[in-house]
């Protein structure tokens, strides 16, 4: 049988390698520009766009939420690996700020300072901000950490190198390399909830409803109306992540 | 692994007011403060070398060869820490193929791969073809396969054709100054641009690494110079050595001057973060900081090599000084590059509190582990200087580019 030649002059070879290399050059030169503006662009105004939102007010420090977390996300049950704490801030009289987190809330806290001593005192639920300019995913160096067009922050286990920088590029301590799988881990805002139409773990089981959850384009969700009739606020705006975690009665002591 | 959880409830038992629970552990140890002072020294000695070639120092002909050698050694070695350290080291290739672009680390393999195949193996092959095809000719066996290789089988030593590789060798060392400056200021980015930790964080991170990455790269070729000539039982180049001291304090002063500014900028604007940063500098990091960074690695070798520019002892006595002063300088710069590394790390976030640096003996993280990986660079230099002797080479080659 005799061999047919494909049907393409050398000409047209040469022409269309010549501008595949050239689209090549110039999406590899115009691409870092690009890298360069990530935390500069805006955040998405359309379509679903997961917040948070979290009532200081609420939070009695039961700490079922970190215990919870731990549970449903199989998180090290070792007192340093966390996807979700929380804090307990006393503000004594003389202006001292004393903030504790043992064993991030789950066993409960204690008051160790005097009644008389103590301005006041709250708990601070803590957990990943979901930012919209995060800052670990943009330092991700292979891309492991990604944004999802719902806006949570992932991280795809099979393709981190456990090279930590997005553990120091998180201003909130939200993230940690897990000991046995030698990759970097945090909140997933338990998408595989989400997926069954079901609320993440902390959310459902906060007894004050101290946490909502939703989705910050549909005016009629509930984190819609918290947003509205209270005052909140994201911690470390000046970082300028894009944090969508909104805290209501959230003091400047809070970092 | 139980060792490691161990080690982080002793550290849990250490922990000074409040830090976030995830941040008892420190993400980037000792490991990570070898990589920038490796790829300092490399660009440092790269830009010796350079000094000599582009901006015509003759005098410092004599270290020429040996600070090329020097910057191979060590950008060899300079991923490996990297490398090792990662969760999931076998997937380290992944950041050169599939690179995100936002993300300054991922740059890292680009720039390294740059610098090592284009700038560096390139000057170095065509300074040395010339020589390598001379002493194929003269070597046996092995060695003499080795020259063959490396020259890549040429034999062409026509003065036309050598005049031609010293041509295409100054271009490469022209491309290679900037390509310097890239690669260390680079890392320094790599820091810098963490906004979330304002120890880091500051625009001139890019700038202070690279003048103390020369500062430590000019220190080691003095150093390894002063001890090689030594070893090879060989008079010193004194006229060398002093431009070398010269060059290290000029150089010296203006890295001086950029942390000085740094650090007074910061205590002048005195942020969130300056009271934290504040205790922290004067305690966990008093002595590396002032003492062995501050005292031993800057103000003592300023003074000395200053006092040189005007009052010059006796030859014998300089010796001795320059050898003092480039280890001094070289400890100081490790110093440096620790209190970037592990000082960025020491305080918490939420500025309410510190952790301890822990390291043990043994173990991927350990002192040992890290001891390897300062010496391994010097067996990889022996190994050079025994193939490509830049005592031995034929002067010629050079001479008709920079006469």
């Amino acid at each position: 049988m005799k061999k047919s030649k494909p049907d393409i002059s050398r000409r047209d070879f040469f022409k269309t390698g010549a501008i595949i290399a050239g689209g090549v050059v110039v999406a590899t030169a115009l691409n870092p520009i690009d890298g360069f503006l990530f935390a500069a662009e805006p955040a998405k105004k359309k379509g679903k766009w997961y917040g948070i939102g979290i009532d200081i007010n609420k939070c009695i420090g039961c700490g079922k939420c970190a215990l919870a977390c731990k549970l449903e996300n199989n998180v090290p049950m070792e007192p340093f690996y966390f996807r979700s704490w929380v804090e307990q801030y006393t503000i004594k009289n003389d202006g001292s700020i004393l903030v504790e987190s043992p064993n991030g809330g789950i066993d409960g806290f204690h008051q160790k300072v005097p009644d008389e001593e103590i301005f006041k005192s709250f708990f601070v639920p803590k957990m990943c901000n979901h930012c919209a300019k995060s800052p670990c995913t943009q330092v991700c160096p292979v891309g492991a950490t990604y944004e999802t067009p719902d806006g949570i922050v992932l991280i795809d286990e099979n393709y981190c190198i456990g090279c930590r920088y997005c553990v120091q590029a998180c201003p909130y301590g939200c993230r940690f390399v897990n000991p046995e799988k030698g990759t970097a881990e945090k909140c997933t805002l338990c998408i595989h909830r989400l997926e069954k139409g079901l609320q993440p773990a902390c959310f459902e089981i906060c007894p004050t409803e101290a946490r909502i959850f939703g989705d910050l384009n549909d005016p009629g969700s509930k984190l819609h109306s918290f947003l509205k009739n209270h005052t909140c606020m994201v911690i470390k705006p000046n970082l300028n992540t894009g944090s969508k975690l909104f805290y209501n009665a959230l003091t400047p002591e809070v970092r | 692994m139980v060792h490691h959880l161990q080690n982080l409830y002793e550290v849990l038992s250490k922990v000074d007011g409040y830090i976030y629970p995830n941040e008892i552990e420190l993400n980037w140890s000792i490991l990570i403060v070898l990589y920038p002072y490796i790829t300092g020294l490399v660009a440092g000695a790269f830009i010796l070398a350079s000094l000599e070639r582009i901006f015509k120092v003759h005098v410092l002909k004599p270290t020429y060869g040996l600070a090329l050698l020097t910057a191979l050694a060590f950008l060899i070695v300079a991923p490996l820490p990297l490398v090792s350290h990662l969760g999931k080291p076998f997937r380290a290739y992944e950041i050169m193929i599939t690179p995100h672009i936002s993300s300054a680390m991922a740059i890292f393999g680009f720039v390294y791969l740059w610098y090592l195949m284009v700038v560096l193996l390139l000057e170095i092959w065509f300074d040395y073809r010339h020589d390598m095809v001379v002493w194929a000719g003269e070597s046996k066996g092995f060695k003499r396969f080795l020259y063959r290789a490396f020259s890549l089988w040429t034999t062409d030593i026509s003065p036309k054709s050598i005049a031609l590789d010293n041509r295409i060798g100054y271009i490469i060392t022209v491309i290679g100054v900037p390509s310097a400056f890239l690669l260390h200021g680079y890392v320094g980015f790599i820091f810098g641009s963490i906004k979330a930790n304002p120890w880091w964080s500051t625009v001139l991170m890019p700038v202070i690494f690279l003048f103390s990455a020369m500062v430590s790269g000019i220190a080691l070729v003095m150093f390894i110079y002063i001890l090689l000539t030594r070893i090879r039982k060989k008079a010193l180049d004194m006229e060398c050595l002093d431009m070398i001291a010269k060059y290290l304090f000029y150089i010296l002063i203006v890295d001086f001057v950029l942390e000085g500014l740094d650090q007074i900028h910061r205590i002048y604007e005195a942020e969130e973060s300056f009271e934290a940063l504040h205790l922290l500098v004067m305690g966990k990091l008093f002595f590396t900081l002032f003492i062995m960074q501050g005292l031993i690695g800057t103000i003592l070798p300023l003074l000395t090599l200053g006092t040189f520019q005007f009052y010059k002892p006796k030859e014998q006595v300089r010796k001795i000084v320059y050898l003092v002063i480039s280890v001094m300088i070289l400890v100081g710069i490790f110093f440096m590059r620790w209190n970037v590394v592990i000082g960025g790390q020491l305080f918490s976030k939420s500025f309410y509190g510190y952790t301890t640096f822990k390291i043990g003996l043994i173990g991927s993280e350990g002192y040992l582990m890290a001891a390897v990986w300062v010496i391994v660079p010097f067996i990889i230099l022996s190994f050079l200087l025994w193939l490509l002797p830049p005592w031995k080479k034929k002067e010629e080659g050079h001479e008709i580019q920079v006469s």
